[in-house]
């Protein structure tokens, strides 16, 4: 929403600054995320006259203006502009002059020729925003003129504020005036227009009636009908006749500044009429040409579904039965109710009598046909936020009042005036004690009194709490802790002291937080960076990484190439060393910690959401992603865990692995499929490691009890194994360390293929510690620990010791 | 004889000035002193002599064996410092061409920042919290005081996922929905931070991203109102910022706070940045959460941390965040 101070401050009581108005608009939550001094800068301009228009000798887009200042002298003006004629009235900043936005005007040649001042368009002056040509000026204006002389022109200032959807209030220029004037404890001025077809009566949320029909006959015996049939979507419809409008009538020029400056294009005088009701008021309007309204009778209904309007802005619309419709006296649709008119009845230059249309609309019924329709206008915004049913006549008198002033029009002293269904916005109890122990204040009954009554929240003190009475331009206020808020924001957010929260409580990292962490510090200390690619994928790119190619989609991505979600992390690391390898940045490694979607679990809407960890080491083989794991597995002090081989989806297929802790599987472990490294034209082998933390975190554990380590020397023995390929090394190396208690440490330190070792086999050499905590073991103790070793390795493995 | 002794020494003591390595003063020195050495031969004679030339002869030929190992000695030693030196040399090394192969590693700008702050937070008696970053309508939604048609559903422009009915599932738009699943949980008191990616259907540019980061905290207990809010917001500020930092509230709007503020901050050079937003949890998201609002109040705060990360790094286009290039991610 944008605003004037001139026009703020018409419905001030007492002249305030601009600083301070801008501070009140921070505090009270309408913050300002623009402001533009208006009619500053122009000091140095001038009004001029075209003399002559001669082509530039070295340039095509350029032109060379001789102007007359009023000393009948030509004067020679580089221009870039191609819209005006000889004889036109221009604005010229003469030299020396510094422009709105800083830049000062000096004599200077454009390609080879003298330019002695700029030719101005409204975007350069601040005083709107064409930049399609050169400001054309009133012929009738004397040369010479100061511009700020010629138009009138007094500083003001504009604001752009952020307006939230809980105060439809701030959607008209005299809601933001009341809320300012009760910051700044000035007096309101609410607009008082001429009661124009009779005292104008009061009203409430519980202003409300069965809807239906009300005629009124007008002075020529003819009647004008309003027929609400959806009392749910039209709360109240206002109808009021003019006669006679001018058809020459001209939008005065304080209109059209105004207009402008909120950023509405001025159209002819009765929709700026229309327009700026709707900005001073907030209640948008509709004004239709009578002589066009079939038997001068407006109806509200839903829509029938497939039903079409042309809408004012040439576009036909197709309704749904959820859609809410104006319609005339032929049932026929001739707007789409608090969002737009349709063409057929619109004013134009032969209008004379008009059709005024001021009505309610329930905000949830506009917010979902604009929605659908994706058509949003000034009306909509406003309906939509829920506009102000009490506010319908004095918007009636006030446009009727313009329009009399600017156009010559009289008002039939009638008013249809239809009521129907409302919000119910019942008194609100307000419990002091409840509003100081949410704020943490400690005010009065009577001082909340005082803060609400300004802004229309009329409280009435009740055994020392508040019956408080919601204002009908408040909407969105029906509870008590709407009140609390309204009460907050006027005593001050600031005026609220700084509490400490006083309970003594221990903070921590739960288990898996803590060892998330040190999960990355493991992988930091392996020299390795955390990259955080995006969890979209491109369609088609899981199937690129030889996964399974049905992912979770997105409804509605931004682009196709981020539309399914991932089911592993594996295809955003090859995607990430396929972008590092394509630079020449070889042998990078990376992992990354993140989510991953699988399809739900029968009888959940959600999907299957885990949080992965992945590896990826670009330019080294498989062992080097199963040392991490190993790495990871004895951080942990995992239970048993193991490896697998396995022809896996990605991977290789001779050089990959399940991990597995407890016989669970938790990840995937070995190197990328060169299938998938040809796709993405990585040459070099990509080592990669996948493991669910959750089901990491769970695994059993071995005991984190201390091993006691032995004053007595050692025993090393070394047993190498002819064993069969099927057989895990590790299960081997598993049977070692457990088959006796003297056994401390089990390494393997040698594999060998080829002969003398049997085809299908391969030896596996395994360097064995031994050692008692109290003794020195005798050479027949280890003698006898060796013979139980070697028997349970061949028993366990079909495997046997090499001589 | 004793002269032929005396000439034997110095022929010795010459050869031994001329020995240049250890192995030549070894094999030297069995010539010199060993059995079958010059020397030895004189004892074979020594009988023949009567007992007064043997005395003499006798104290010749051990004052020349003397002088002769001695002179072997020396020469040992001079010759082992000369090894010594020489294998050295052999072994230099020039260790300023030494470069490492890997380094300490690195962790992701937004992972520090998000660590630092949950340390902060922690220290402050906080616990962290997490959730799924698909969210049904309810908990992204509808349980956070979200109506079906309120026009504040277009202030977070929505990813939604093909799961479920049309609009049910989503990408979490913030993080709010974990608070939902705190409450559903656990009673109060509450003292929760929950840091997470959140998703937004929006354009990026250099200052905007649809993926992104927030931290929300959230407490419920009894007694907490809004000097609270605004007291663990200034303290949060001097904890992660510094003690000349401080905040302040302005009136907002969100659908789950009442009353709601944006909140900003002020660096010591007296500028602000806006921060984030906040407020007192609504009562009608404590009731859909089965938590009493007569009987318990709490506040709520939260803010993006991309900016933060980016920001103190000079990092001025954020879509860099998701860059995988290790010439990025290698910075940090």
């Amino acid at each position: 929403m944008k605003v004037l101070a001139s026009w703020l401050n018409q419905f001030l009581d007492a002249p305030v600054s601009p600083e301070q108005i801008a501070a009140a608009f921070d505090d009270l939550g309408t913050p300002v995320e623009e402001e533009t001094r208006l009619g500053e800068g122009l000091d140095g301009i001038e009004v001029v006259q075209v003399l002559a228009l001669r082509p530039h000798p070295n340039a095509d887009k350029i032109q060379l203006v001789d102007v007359d200042r009023g000393d009948g002298e030509a004067l020679q003006i580089c221009c870039g502009a191609s819209n005006m004629a000889v004889g036109d009235k221009l604005p010229l900043a003469t030299l020396g002059t510094v422009m709105p936005d800083g830049m000062a005007i000096e004599r200077r040649k454009l390609r080879g020729e003298w330019s002695n001042g700029m030719l101005c368009s409204t975007r350069e002056l601040g005083l709107g925003d064409d930049h399609g040509g050169i400001m054309i000026l009133d012929p009738s204006i004397p040369l010479g003129t100061p511009l700020v002389e010629a138009l009138g022109i007094e500083p003001d200032v504009l604001w752009e504020l952020e307006v939230n959807p809980n105060r439809p209030d701030a959607m008209s220029v005299s809601g933001l005036a009341r809320d300012v004037a009760a910051k700044l404890g000035v007096d309101f001025r609410p607009l008082n227009p001429p009661a124009l077809v009779g005292e104008r009566s009061e009203f409430s949320w519980s202003s409300t009636g069965p809807g239906g029909r009300d005629s009124r006959t007008l002075a020529d015996s003819s009647t004008v009908t309003v027929e609400v049939a959806d009392p749910v979507g039209c709360g109240r419809f206002v109808a009021r006749v003019l006669r006679g409008v001018r058809p020459d009538a001209a939008t005065p020029d304080w209109m059209v500044r105004r207009l402008t400056a909120l950023g509405m294009r001025p159209i002819s005088a009765l929709v700026d009429i229309s327009n700026y009701v709707m900005l001073e008021l907030g209640q948008p309007n509709h004004p239709y040409d009578l002589a066009k309204v079939a038997d001068a009778t407006l109806g509200v209904r839903r829509a029938r579904d497939g039903e079409t309007l042309v809408t004012l802005d040439d576009v036909t619309r197709t309704f749904t039965e959820d859609d809410l419709l104006i319609t005339d006296g032929q049932d026929r649709p001739v707007g789409i109710a608090g969002i737009m008119g349709g063409a057929d009845c619109e004013i134009g230059p032969d209008t004379t009598d008009v059709l005024l249309e001021m009505a309610w609309f329930d905000p949830t019924s506009i917010s979902r046909t604009s929605r659908r329709l994706g058509l949003r206008s000034e009306a909509s915004a406003r309906f939509e936020k829920g506009a102000d049913p009490g506010v319908i006549e004095v918007a009636a008198d006030r446009f009727c009042e313009l329009a009399a002033e600017i156009c010559g029009a009289t008002t039939e002293p009638i008013q249809v005036d239809v009521r129907a269904k409302l919000p119910e916005r019942p008194l609100v109890r307000v419990r002091t004690a409840r509003v100081n122990s949410l704020l943490g204040t400690d005010l009065s009954a009577g001082r909340m009194a005082e803060l609400l009554g300004p802004i229309g929240f009329e409280a009435r003190e009740v055994d020392g709490d508040l019956d408080v009475t919601i204002p009908t331009w408040r909407f969105d206020s029906a509870t008590e802790i709407d009140v609390v808020e309204e009460i907050g924001r006027h005593e001050g957010y600031r005026n609220i002291a700084n509490r400490e929260l006083t309970e003594p409580r221990a903070g921590r990292l739960t288990p898996a937080q803590r060892e998330r962490r040190a999960v990355r510090r493991l992988l930091c200390g392996l020299g390795l960076a955390e990259a955080q690619p995006l969890p979209f994928l491109a369609p088609g790119q899981l199937a690129a990484a030889g996964l399974d190619p049905g992912g979770i989609e997105l409804v509605n991505p931004l682009v196709a190439e981020e539309s399914v979600l991932r089911t592993a992390l594996l295809p955003g690391l090859v995607a990430a060393v396929a972008h590092n390898h394509a630079r020449r940045q070889h042998g990078v490694g990376l992992w990354e910690i993140g989510h991953v979607f699988l399809p739900p679990p029968p009888g959940q809407v959600l999907p299957d959401e885990r949080e992965h960890l992945g590896v990826i080491l670009a330019g080294r083989e498989a062992p080097a992603a199963v040392e991490v794991w190993q790495q990871l597995a004895a951080l942990f002090r995992l239970e048993s865990p193991t490896l697998e081989n396995a022809d896996l989806p990605g991977l290789h297929p001779t050089r990959g692995a399940r991990v597995l802790v407890a016989g669970e599987t938790v990840g995937t472990v070995g190197e990328v499929d060169p299938t998938v490294l040809g796709r993405h034209d990585i040459g070099e082998r990509v080592a990669v490691l996948e493991v669910d933390l959750g089901a990491l975190f769970s695994a059993p554990r071995r005991s984190e009890a201390y091993r006691q380590i032995s004053r007595f020397p050692s025993s090393d023995i070394d047993l190498a194994f002819e064993v069969p390929e099927v057989i895990s090394a590790i299960d081997v190396e598993e049977t070692l360390r457990s088959t006796d208690d003297l056994v401390w440490s089990v390494r393997l330190f040698d594999v060998y293929r080829g002969a003398p070792v049997a085809d299908g086999t391969r030896s596996l050499a395994y360097a064995v510690r031994l050692q008692a905590v109290d003794r020195t073991l005798t050479d027949a103790e280890v003698a006898e620990v060796r013979a139980r070793l070697i028997a349970a390795v061949e028993t366990t493995h079909r495997a046997s010791l090499r001589g | 004889m004793i002269d032929d002794i005396r000439h034997i020494q110095d022929r010795a003591l010459a050869g031994l000035s001329a020995v240049t390595t250890l192995d030549d003063l070894a094999a030297l020195e069995r010539d010199l002193l060993g059995k079958t050495a010059e020397l030895s031969g004189f004892k074979k004679v020594m009988g023949t002599l009567d007992h007064d030339a043997r005395r003499e002869v006798g104290a010749a030929l051990n004052a020349a064996r003397e002088a002769i190992s001695e002179a072997v000695a020396q020469r040992r030693s001079e010759l082992e410092v000369v090894a010594a030196v020489a294998r050295a040399e052999s072994e230099r090394l020039d260790l300023t061409e030494v470069r490492a192969g890997g380094d300490a590693g690195h962790l992701h700008l937004v992972t520090q920042t998000i660590e630092e702050l949950e340390d902060v937070f922690v220290g402050l008696g906080f616990s962290v919290a997490e959730g799924p970053e698909v969210e049904d309508d309810w908990h992204n939604f509808t349980a956070l005081n979200f109506g079906a048609f309120h026009p504040a559903r277009d202030m977070q422009d929505t990813f939604f996922v093909g799961l479920g009915g049309p609009r049910e599932v989503v990408m979490r738009t913030h993080t709010s929905p974990v608070q939902i699943r705190v409450m559903e949980n656990q009673r109060p008191p509450i003292y929760s931070v929950m840091p997470g990616r959140v998703y937004r259907n929006e354009a990026t540019d250099a200052t905007h991203l649809a993926v992104f980061h927030q931290l929300e905290c959230l407490v419920v207990d009894r007694g907490i109102t809004f000097g609270h809010l605004a007291g663990t917001i200034d303290m949060f500020t001097k904890a992660y910022f510094g003690p000349g930092w401080t905040s302040r509230l302005r009136p907002s709007y969100f659908p789950f706070t009442e009353p709601s503020a944006e909140f900003d901050i002020q660096r010591p050079d007296g500028t602000w940045l806006e921060l984030g937003g906040c407020g007192m949890v609504h009562p009608n998201v404590l009731s859909n959460c089965g938590i009493d609002p007569e009987e318990y109040s709490g506040f709520a705060f939260g803010f993006g941390l991309d900016r933060l990360a980016a920001t103190r790094h000079g990092v001025t286009d954020l879509r860099e965040l998701a860059s995988t290039d290790i010439r990025f991610l290698e910075q940090f």
